[in-house]
């Protein structure tokens, strides 16, 4: 089989095609902010950032950085005329009370069912960090995982159970990669596309796991 | 008459002792109370402090704020969401060693605890952790869970703090407290939950300069108003003037 996996842009891209005029939308730290550059034009999707921000903006100039005004990945950004500002207690009520309608976040598994790993590797030496991503995991209407489909070794992240500790319990409801873009259903995984070159069935033997065309 | 500026950081930080909470505002660059923190670690050294137990979104950065103040050794425990970062060598440091204990909350449910402290509420059922590690005590045994509307919650309590120190941008004499952009983070939340609150101000005004509908803090939440000079943010490698 000879395929060619998507660049993080074009993951990028693909997340962004998905999303509806109006969104409210967390992007989480680490390859979801890339989605933030592949936006439609002529929509307007409202980005939120944990930190107090509604109706985030690109990056600053250079000299024109205020860092007063960053994103949760600590990167100065602008505010989009209409954009407010609020403590912490208000971005997480927007969060955990379900008024955000996606999240896009980074994972290090998810499971067949939509459990989602992505804070803490479980090593006994590691420090764990987890900030917001249980609030949002578990918070926004819909979290979307954008992440590689294999490890560097080789090892399919979408898993029948995760083995890293969890984030949430049956939060994800899509899951977009480098081959494969994936819809989590109660009745288990199906496909929505697949990278040119690679069948349904060596995707399936990726993975370990059946996929519903 | 009621005048909560202070004259001085070590005004505002007088009388304070051993096993104290303190909390700490900011959120990377963005709202931390540096010049605070170098009072507090004066003070600490000063009068010799220990046992403290510090609540922030972080663990410190570089070796200056929050870093120093563990650097001190003062701090026995830190209540945070995000330890790890690629400069915060002091905690890691010490975490490894044993020498500083680490309770790591959900963001969120770390902001509603210190919220329910300021609120008067004795607890609160989240569905954030739900099912994950962090869902357990310290000590490893289970949180108690409850479902409510088919849907499953953790108990969570609140946290309390003798101190909080936080940033704000201008204020006056009452302690009314407006913010500047992200900076607001934690600073709102964390004033009403310590027993003693004090915020730096880049600019004290007088009473009714601040337009009533703009005040983010009232001023019952603040015990002590400290004028600071603006200064070039520097944290995570940031080194331009705000």
């Amino acid at each position: 089989m000879t395929y060619t996996r998507r660049t993080k842009d074009q993951m990028a891209a693909r997340v962004a095609q998905d999303m509806p005029d109006g969104a409210y939308v967390n992007l989480g730290i680490g390859m979801p902010t890339l989605v933030a550059n592949h936006l439609p034009q002529g929509l307007e999707i409202i980005l939120h950032s944990e930190n107090g921000i509604l109706g985030m903006g690109a990056a600053p100039a250079k000299e024109d950085e205020d860092f007063d005004l960053i994103n949760a990945g600590k990167q100065p950004v602008t505010l989009l005329p209409g954009g407010a500002y609020f403590h912490h207690n208000d971005s997480f009520a927007m969060m955990r009370g379900g008024h955000l309608d996606i999240c896009v976040l980074g994972a290090f598994q998810v499971s067949e069912r939509g459990d989602l790993a992505n804070w803490h590797t479980g090593e006994a030496d590691a420090i764990p960090a987890v900030g917001g991503a249980m609030d949002l995991a578990i918070g926004a209407k819909k979290t979307w995982v954008m992440m590689d489909l294999l490890t560097k070794q080789g090892q399919s992240k979408v898993v029948p159970e995760c083995t890293y500790p969890l984030t949430g319990l049956a939060c994800v409801s899509r899951i977009y990669t480098d081959l494969a873009t994936l819809e989590v259903t109660h009745q288990g995984l199906r496909l929505i596309d697949v990278v040119d070159g690679l069948s349904h069935a060596d995707l399936e033997a990726l993975i370990g796991l059946k996929i519903q065309a | 008459m009621i005048n909560k500026v202070a004259d001085s950081v070590a005004q505002a930080l007088e009388g304070l002792t051993d096993d104290m909470t303190v909390m700490v505002g900011g959120f990377g660059t963005a709202g931390i109370p540096g010049e605070l923190l170098d009072g507090l670690i004066q003070v600490v050294h000063d009068s010799r402090i220990s046992g403290l137990t510090v609540v922030n979104n972080n663990a410190g950065n570089g070796d200056t704020g929050l870093a120093a103040l563990l650097k001190t050794g003062s701090v026995r425990k830190i209540i945070c969401s995000f330890p790890r970062q690629a400069d915060s060598d002091v905690f890691d440091g010490l975490y490894r060693s044993g020498k500083l204990e680490l309770e790591l909350v959900p963001q969120g449910n770390l902001s509603e605890r210190i919220r329910a402290a300021g609120a008067g509420i004795g607890g609160f059922f989240t569905p954030t952790g739900y099912g994950t590690e962090l869902a357990k005590h310290p000590d490893g045994s289970p949180k108690e869970t409850r479902e409510i509307n088919c849907r499953m919650y953790v108990l969570e309590y609140p946290i309390y703090a003798d101190l909080a120190l936080i940033k704000a941008e201008k204020g006056d004499r009452w302690g009314n407290l407006t913010y500047r952009k992200s900076a607001r983070n934690f600073g709102p939340v964390m004033a009403a939950a310590a027993k003693r609150t004090v915020a730096s101000v880049h600019e004290v005004v007088e009473l009714g300069a601040l337009d009533p509908e703009s005040i983010v803090t009232p001023g019952i939440f603040v015990s002590h108003v400290v004028p600071v000079p603006r200064q070039a943010t520097q944290g995570a490698g940031f080194k331009k003037v705000a």
